[in-house]
C-alpha cells in the first residue's frame, strides 16, 4: 500500500484530469439509475406494458420472432405502435452518458501523451476491505493497457447505444433496455479500470449479471430466459477458477493489487508450479467469460438477446475480458511457459472448432456467434504465445469489425422483421435461407458488411489483416526461438506444438473466409427468397442505425493503422506496441528472450501465405456455394452426413446434457433429494430425532403425573430436601 | 429458651409434614398443613427474640394467609364432596397423565 501511495503522489499524472477517472464508470451508472427509474416510474401510461401480455406491439423486436413459433396472439393493434412515454428522454440519457465517458477518456489519454507512462497511475478512492492481513482498496488504475480497453468500451459502446436508439425504438421495455445497457458499461469500465484483482472481479461479475439480464431481455419467451440462465451458470464455473486464483495469490503473496502481485512474483524467484497453478485457474475464469473450449456453449445461445446486445457484450467488450485479464496478468503468465502453451493451444483449438461449426449455421447471428468464439480463440493464441500486443491489437480490431457485422446483421433482421410485420407473416427473420438479394434493398449495409467481412477474413489493408497476421507471425517466430519453444507440454515439444498452432491458425483463417463469404452470399447476393409481398417492404434502416455502422466501417478499414508492421510503413509503425510497452513489454521480452524475430524475407512469405489462404477461402465459397439454389427455411431439406453434424454443432450441447447435466440431475434427484433430504434429514433428523425425542420425553412426563396428591407431596418434599441439602453441602 | 422453642417447632412441623404425606382424607391433610404453618409461626416468634421484631410481623402475614387459605381450601373441599360424595384423595385423580 505504501509503495502505491508513494507512486501515486509522485506520479506525473497526479493532479491532472486523470484524478477524475472515477467519473468514467460513474457516468454510465448514473445513466442506469435514471433509466432504471424511468422504466419503473410510470405505473400507468397509455403505451403497452412491459413485458406486454400478448406478445409484441412494436415493430422492432428483432429477435422475438426467432423463437416465436406460435406467434398467433396478435391483436388488431398490430400497427398501433405506441412508444414508451419517456422514450425521448431515455434516447438522450442512454447514449449521452457514454459519450461523456468517452470524452473524459480521450481527455485523460491526451494528458497521458505528454508524460512518462512507465508506472501506472493508481487513483485510490477508499479502503474497501481492511480485514487483518487482507487489505484491498477501491482503486482505479490508469495505464496504457486500461486506457486502450476503456477507449474501446466507451467508443464502440457509444456507437452501439446510438444504434440501439433506432433498433429498440418501439420496444415496450425501452428504458429498461437502456438501464441494463448502461449498467453493463459501468461494470465493464470497473473491470478494465480496477487496480486489483478483487475490483476487477466486481466488474467481472457485474458484466456477467448484465449479460444474463440482457440475454433474457424478452423473458416472456422461455427459450430466451433459459439462454440467460445457461450463460450465467456456465460462467460460474469459470468464476470459480478466478476465485481460486485470487485465494492462491493472497495465500502466497499476501497482496491482490496488480502492482503488488507483480512486485511479489518478480522478487520471489521462479516458483513455477505455484505460478502455473495460479495462471491455469485464472485461465479457467477466462475460458468461461471468453467462451473457449469447453465452456463456449453459452455464447451461441446468448444470441437470444437483442442484436445490439450481441454486438456490445457478446462480441466487442465483455467476452474479450478474458484476453484483457491475461494481458493484465502478463507478469504472471510470462513466468510459466506451460500455462502459456495451454492458453495458446486451447485458443487455437477453439478457433478451429468454432470455425467449422460456423460453416453450416443458417441463423445469421449464430454464424457471427461462432465467428466470435473463433476470433476469441485467435486472441488467446496471441496472448498465449506472449504476443500481448498482438492479442490486444486483434481485440481492438475485432471490436470494430465484429461490432459492425453484428450491427449490420441487426439492420438486416430489423428490415426482415419489419417486412414480415407489414405482411403479417410469422417467419424466421434471422434465417439466411429466408433472405437473399438484400443488396438491392440495403446498399449501405451491404457495402459495410462486405468491408467487415474482408477485414475479418484478413484481406490486406483492412484492420483484421494486420492484427491476424501479427498473431500468426508471432506464433511462427516463437516456434523458432523463445522460452516456449524449449518447454515440453504434455510430452510434446513446445516448438512442435507452436507450429501445430500456427497450422491451426491458418486453417481457421481459411474457414473464416469461407463461412463469412457464405454468410454474405446467402444474405445479400442471389435472388430474394423473402416472398413477393415482403420484398416491397424491405428497406434500409434509419440514419440513427446506419450512422454508427459507417463509423465502424471506417474503423474496420483503418483500424490496422494502430499497429502497422515494419514491413508496411504506411504511417507511424507500431503505435500500439510503443503505447503498451510499459505494461507488457517486460513480459514479452521474458518470453522471446530478446530474440525471436524472423527475417523480413520469411515475414513476407508468412504474409503471402496468410493472404493467399484468405483469398482462397473467398474464392472457394464463391465457386462452391450457389445462393440461387437455396430454398426458404420452411421448404429446406434436412442436412445429411457431416453437414448435419456441423449444423447440429457436433452435438456438443447434447453430449454435455448426457454427460454432465443428466448425471447431476440424477444425483440431485436420487441421492440428494431422495437420499439426503428425504432419507437423512426428513427421516433421521425430523422423524426420529426431531419428533421422536419429544415424544419419549412426553411419555416419561405423563407417567410421572399420577394424579395422586400424596405422590405430588412426596416429590415436593424430596425436592425441598434436595434444595436444602444442596445449600447445606455447599 | 430459643433452642427449646425451635425444637418444638421442628417437632410440630415434622408431625404436620408426615400427616400431609400419609393421610388420605382431605380434611386431615388440610389440618396438617395448618399445623406446619403454625410451626413456622412459632419459629418466627422464637427467632424474633434474638433478631428483632420483624419476625413477629411475618407471623401476622402468615396468619392472614392461613385464614384466607382456610376459607378457600374448605370451600374447595366442600365443592369436591358435593361433586364426588367423598373427600378421600385416593379417589380423586383427574390429573392422571
Amino acid at each position: 500500500m505504501l509503495l502505491q501511495e508513494a507512486t501515486a503522489l509522485s506520479h506525473p499524472l497526479s493532479g491532472s484530469i486523470a484524478e477524475l477517472v472515477w467519473l468514467i464508470p460513474l457516468l454510465p451508472f448514473i445513466g442506469f439509475l435514471i433509466n432504471g427509474w424511468l422504466s419503473i416510474a410510470p405505473a400507468y401510461h397509455r403505451g403497452p406494458r412491459d413485458p406486454s401480455a400478448n406478445g409484441h406491439h412494436g415493430a422492432a423486436h428483432g429477435d422475438e420472432h426467432a423463437h416465436d413459433a406460435s406467434g398467433g396472439a396478435h391483436g388488431d393493434d398490430h400497427h398501433a405502435v405506441v412508444r414508451h412515454k419517456y422514450a425521448a428522454l431515455v434516447s438522450v440519457i442512454g447514449p449521452a452518458v457514454l459519450l461523456l465517458s468517452f470524452g473524459l477518456t480521450v481527455a485523460i489519454l491526451m494528458a497521458m501523451l505528454g508524460v512518462s507512462r512507465e508506472a501506472p497511475f493508481v487513483r485510490t478512492l477508499f479502503s474497501w476491505i481492511p480485514a487483518g492481513d487482507l487489505h484491498v482498496d477501491a482503486a482505479l488504475q490508469v495505464d496504457p493497457l486500461s486506457m486502450v480497453m476503456t477507449l474501446v468500451v466507451t467508443g464502440v459502446g457509444a456507437l452501439i447505444h446510438l444504434f440501439s436508439v433506432g433498433y429498440m425504438q418501439d420496444d415496450p421495455g425501452y428504458p429498461r433496455y437502456f438501464a441494463y445497457l448502461n449498467l453493463f458499461v459501468s461494470f465493464m469500465l470497473v473491470l478494465v479500470l480496477g487496480a486489483s484483482y478483487p475490483v476487477l472481479f466486481v466488474g467481472w461479475e457485474g458484466v456477467g449479471l448484465c449479460s444474463y439480464l440482457l440475454i433474457g431481455f424478452w423473458f416472456t419467451d422461455k427459450a430466451n430466459a433459459d439462454a440467460g440462465k445457461k450463460a450465467f451458470i456456465v460462467n460460474r464455473i469459470g468464476d470459480f477458477g478466478f476465485l481460486v486464483a485470487m485465494f492462491l495469490m493472497f495465500a502466497n503473496f499476501g497482496v491482490l493489487d496488480f502492482a503488488g502481485v507483480s512486485a511479489a512474483v518478480a522478487g520471489s524467484g521462479l516458483n513455477t508450479p505455484l505460478v502455473t497453478t495460479i495462471c491455469l485457474f485464472l485461465f479457467l475464469g477466462c475460458v468461461g467469460k471468453s467462451a473457449q473450449i469447453p465452456l463456449y456453449v453459452w455464447l451461441p445461445d446468448a444470441m437470444a438477446g437483442p442484436t445490439p446486445v450481441s454486438a456490445l457484450i457478446h462480441a466487442a467488450t465483455m467476452v474479450t475480458a478474458g484476453v484483457y485479464l491475461i494481458a493484465r496478468s502478463a507478469f504472471l503468465f510470462s513466468l510459466s511457459p506451460s500455462a502459456q502453451l495451454t492458453v495458446a493451444f486451447i485458443g487455437a483449438l477453439t478457433a478451429l472448432f468454432a470455425a467449422t461449426i460456423g460453416l453450416k449455421q443458417w441463423d445469421i447471428k449464430r454464424v457471427l456467434a461462432y465467428s466470435t468464439v473463433s476470433q476469441l480463440g485467435y486472441m488467446f493464441v496471441g496472448v498465449g504465445v506472449g504476443a500481448y500486443v498482438a492479442g490486444m491489437f486483434h481485440l481492438v480490431t475485432h471490436a470494430f469489425f465484429k461490432a459492425l457485422l453484428f450491427l449490420g446483421s441487426g439492420s438486416v433482421i430489423f428490415a426482415m422483421h419489419r417486412a414480415y410485420h407489414a405482411t403479417h407473416r410469422h417467419d424466421d427473420a434471422q434465417d439466411m435461407r429466408n433472405m437473399g438479394g438484400l443488396r438491392r434493398y440495403m446498399p449501405i449495409t451491404f457495402v459495410l458488411m462486405w468491408i467487415a467481412t474482408l477485414a475479418i477474413a484478413g484481406i490486406p489493408l483492412f484492420a483484421g489483416f494486420f492484427s491476424k497476421d501479427e498473431i500468426l507471425g508471432a506464433v511462427f517466430a516463437r516456434a523458432g526461438e523463445s522460452t516456449l519453444a524449449q518447454t515440453p507440454w504434455l510430452g510434446i515439444p513446445g516448438s512442435a506444438l507452436l507450429y501445430l498452432i500456427y497450422a491451426m491458425g491458418l486453417a481457421t483463417a481459411l474457414l473464416t473466409a469461407i463461412y463469412m463469404t457464405r454468410m454474405m452470399l446467402y444474405t445479400f447476393h442471389g435472388p430474394s427468397r423473402a416472398g413477393g409481398a415482403e420484398q416491397s417492404h424491405l428497406a434500409e434502416a434509419p440514419w440513427i442505425m446506419t450512422g454508427p455502422l459507417v463509423i465502424l466501417g471506417v474503423l474496420s478499414v483503418f483500424g490496422g493503422w494502430l499497429n502497422l508492421p515494419e514491413l508496411l510503413p504506411l504511417g507511424p509503425v507500431g503505435m500500439l506496441e510503443h503505447w503498451l510497452e510499459p505494461v507488457v513489454g517486460p513480459a514479452t521480452a521474458a518470453v522471446t528472450g530478446g530474440g525471436g524475430h524472423v527475417s523480413h524475407g520469411t515475414e513476407w512469405v508468412l504474409i503471402g501465405v496468410a493472404v493467399a489462404i484468405a483469398a482462397l477461402g473467398i474464392i472457394i465459397a464463391n465457386v462452391r456455394l450457389k445462393p440461387e439454389r437455396l430454398v426458404p427455411k420452411v421448404n429446406a431439406p434436412p442436412e445429411q452426413g457431416i453437414e448435419r453434424v456441423l449444423a447440429n454443432k457436433y452435438y456438443v450441447d447434447e453430449i454435455y446434457d448426457a454427460l454432465i447435466v443428466r448425471p447431476i440431475l440424477w444425483v440431485s434427484r436420487n441421492i440428494l433429494a431422495k437420499g439426503i433430504d428425504e432419507g437423512l434429514i426428513d427421516k433421521v433428523f425430523v422423524t426420529w430425532i426431531g419428533a421422536g425425542i419429544p415424544r419419549l420425553l412426553g411419555w416419561v412426563g405423563s407417567r410421572l403425573e399420577s394424579g395422586q396428591v400424596g405422590t405430588y407431596a412426596w416429590v415436593l418434599l424430596i425436592g425441598v430436601l434436595a434444595v436444602l441439602g444442596a445449600f447445606t453441602i455447599r | 429458651m430459643l433452642a427449646e422453642s425451635l425444637a418444638l417447632s421442628a417437632v410440630l412441623f415434622t408431625i404436620g409434614a408426615i400427616g400431609v404425606l400419609t393421610r388420605r382424607n382431605a380434611i386431615m391433610i388440610f389440618m396438617c398443613v395448618e399445623l406446619m404453618l403454625n410451626a413456622v409461626n412459632l419459629t418466627f416468634v422464637a427467632v424474633s427474640k434474638v433478631y428483632g421484631m420483624a419476625g413477629q410481623v411475618f407471623v401476622f402475614f402468615v396468619m392472614t394467609v392461613a385464614a384466607a387459605e382456610a376459607a378457600v381450601g374448605l370451600a374447595i373441599i366442600i365443592a369436591v364432596f358435593r361433586h364426588r360424595q367423598t373427600v378421600n384423595l385416593e379417589n380423586i385423580n383427574l390429573l392422571k397423565g
